[in-house]
């Protein structure tokens, strides 16, 4: 299996394209015609050879050019790798937990050896070949966290847990659907849930919470969260609004299909085994209308999804602005008019 | 349901009268996870052609290659321990749980007082491994039975030492936790594992001290003790089943094919929590983990440890 990795772009001139294939395997987030929050969460284990659930850390057409944009992001802007110091163990945790399933899931591109707590890393696709001391934060470049974070897809939480709580007490936080890491690190799982529209109201927060805090090693799970973002940008954080919030008024009839990207969050958690810490995987996937409504299916749903959605969720979800235009286009697709 | 792996018994030693240590590798070609301190393996069984599920803490370094685990035989065992010293040979395969830990540390402490009584030093053990290996502050205040039960002593002295302090029931020896919790930095938190008495006792001389109870962690193992048979119907899948006085409703439940959720099997995790609907007796509630008014409202029940006073009990499962 080899990736034809692409040359392309998540900001300024926004060359970011999916190939037929990637539109193929697009995580679709809707079982339904209707949205709402749910408690919808299930094992992640592999499933659908050549589907973005088949590996551990799904590597596609888009690593290379992800890994730069990550790049970009850390050494533009700050507080964009936060730990605290009671972390350094779930860090290690984290890096151990990427480089043996990278490692497994696709031998034509990484590989690791240990010879006890000297490790030696090679990854192919950027060019790094990288011998370490599991534990020694002084034989890498960075620290363990954003060393291995540089090299994935995604975004990377590390949960503490106490009190009967999950509290963000560290990340590498580069592709965010408008949220911050520098505001929520230290928070507790309430706190930063606690923004989120009418989802408490339902329990679905408290049932989580409980349901996370058994989460066993070896046990991992996973689950789909969505938005949508004007332009393929992965990088929309609160603090820099001016760069990308503007963008939502520049949407028009005849650029929407183009423009408006269906932003797809496959989220995944996993109990790190030496620190009793939870990695929380963030990983986005982006596909414009244009891509979606290839698939008949999609179009047709997607159009229901948006015209019914619960206003309170459109706007915190931040489609206001450009939710009329987007369904205005989308009826074209959905012929019977349900 | 919880995740599952073999083990291979590598070697059983004893420690003292009636404490055997226990030494578990992994099958050829497979590793053994890393765990964190506090975490606990649950050894699954058979005897006398019935299922057994016990729980036991990880004793050992996460960084070995190995899983440890000590074991007292109880007098009035349901037959896990006994097996456990009995029948179990080196080179035997077991099934165990992956670990599970509901004894986790919290980091974030300023200094740690560990307490630990009888057979409950193992997870205190680990405890006591990580934070020398964190280099954190803590301090280890074990009691046993007499001299001859005072089992892993060496390797909590050399973890903290001029910090170890033993007690001997048998020269009338206690820890005074009034004074012990009286005089602490804040910041300061508790681990004790060991008997109930003691573990209350422990507790109780931290809350008239003023310590926040998320300060006071505590780990207490409750077997799934024998009570009268009754009649469970697991009302979703339309089975009615007869529970023995031996045996546990979550074992009868797993027996008859059906497989609720469930890690601990001790009562404390809360995953195997079931609903009732209806119950023509009265109940036996033995976990830790529902309130008072869960357990008074007859709605609920943890299959794990709790039953019914004879009578039918009829679940939505």
């Amino acid at each position: 299996m080899s990736i034809p990795f692409r040359q392309e772009t998540f900001r300024d001139d926004f060359t970011y394209r999916n190939s037929a294939e990637a539109v193929r395997r697009f995580p679709f987030p809707f079982p339904q015609d209707a949205y709402m929050y749910s408690v919808n969460i299930e094992p992640h284990v592999s499933v659908d050879p050549g589907s973005v659930y088949e590996h551990t850390f799904d590597i596609d057409e888009h690593y290379i050019a992800e890994c730069e944009d990550r790049a970009i992001t850390l050494g533009k802007t700050k507080n964009r790798f936060l730990a605290l110091p009671h972390m350094m163990d779930a860090q290690w945790d984290t890096l151990e937990l990427l480089m043996t399933s990278m490692a497994r899931d696709y031998p034509d591109l990484f590989a690791l050896s240990r010879d006890g707590a000297k490790w030696h890393w090679m990854n192919k696709p950027l060019n790094i070949d990288q011998h370490f001391v599991f534990g020694d934060t002084r034989t890498l470049p960075y620290a363990p966290l954003e060393y291995i974070s540089r090299q994935g897809q995604g975004d990377f939480i590390l949960l503490d847990q106490r009190e009967g709580n999950l509290w963000v007490d560290a990340g590498v936080v580069t592709t965010q659907a408008d949220w911050s890491l520098a505001f929520d690190v230290g928070m507790s799982f309430n706190e930063w849930h606690g923004p989120v529209p009418m989802a408490a109201e339902i329990g679905v927060f408290d049932r989580a919470l409980k349901f996370l805090l058994m989460l066993q090693h070896g046990a991992p799970v996973r689950r789909l969260n969505w938005t949508m973002t004007i332009n393929p940008r992965l990088d929309t954080s609160p603090e820099h609004y001016d760069q990308w919030g503007p963008d939502r008024a520049s949407v028009t009839p005849e650029n929407v299909g183009a423009k408006v990207h269906l932003r797809v969050e496959v989220q995944t958690l996993f109990r790190l085994p030496r620190s009793n810490g939870v990695l929380f995987g963030v990983r986005c996937y982006l596909a414009s209308l244009n891509d979606l409504v290839t698939n008949p299916a999609w179009g047709q749903r997607l159009h229901r999804v948006l015209r019914d959605l619960p206003q309170p969720l459109a706007e915190y979800k931040g489609l206001v602005r450009y939710r009329q235009t987007a369904v205005d286009w989308l009826k074209q697709f959905d012929q019977s008019h349900s | 349901m919880s995740a599952m792996r073999n083990v291979v018994v590598s070697r059983i030693q004893s420690l003292a009268p009636g404490i055997k240590e226990f030494t578990f590798v992994a099958p050829p070609g497979e590793e053994l996870s890393r765990f964190s301190a506090g975490s606990h393996i649950v050894i699954h069984s058979v005897l006398k052609g019935k299922p057994h599920h016990n729980p036991y803490s990880l004793l050992g370094s996460p960084d070995d290659p190995h899983w440890r685990i000590a074991v007292r035989r109880q007098e009035v065992s349901r037959g896990g321990t006994a097996y456990m010293h009995e029948e179990l040979k080196e080179g035997d395969t077991l099934r165990v749980s992956e670990p599970i830990n509901l004894f986790p540390l919290v980091r974030l402490g300023r200094k740690y007082i560990l307490v630990a009584g009888g057979i409950g030093v193992t997870p205190i053990l680990s405890h006591a491994r990580e934070m020398s290996r964190l280099k954190m502050d803590f301090e280890v205040h074990y009691a046993v039975r007499s001299a001859e039960f005072l089992v892993l002593s060496d390797e909590l002295r050399a973890l903290a030492p001029g910090r170890f302090y033993t007690y001997f029931d048998s020269e009338q020896e206690r820890p005074d936790f009034k004074q012990l919790f009286g005089n602490q930095p804040l910041g300061t938190h508790i681990y004790v594992c060991g008997p109930s008495g003691m573990i209350d006792a422990c507790l109780n001389a931290g809350r008239a001290a003023g310590w926040p109870e998320s300060h006071l962690h505590s780990e207490k193992f409750l077997a799934a003790e024998h009570g009268e048979e009754f009649t469970v119907v697991a009302a979703q899948s339309n089975v009615t089943i007869t529970v023995a006085s031996d045996t546990s409703l979550l074992d009868a439940l797993e027996e008859a094919g059906l497989n609720p959720p469930c890690l601990c099997r001790g009562g404390a995790c809360g995953q195997c929590e079931a609903e009732v609907v209806s119950c023509d007796s009265e109940f036996e509630h033995r976990d830790i983990f529902l309130t008072d008014a869960e357990k008074s409202s007859r709605k609920k029940i943890m299959p794990c440890v709790s039953r019914v006073k004879g009578g039918t009990l009829i679940l939505n499962i």
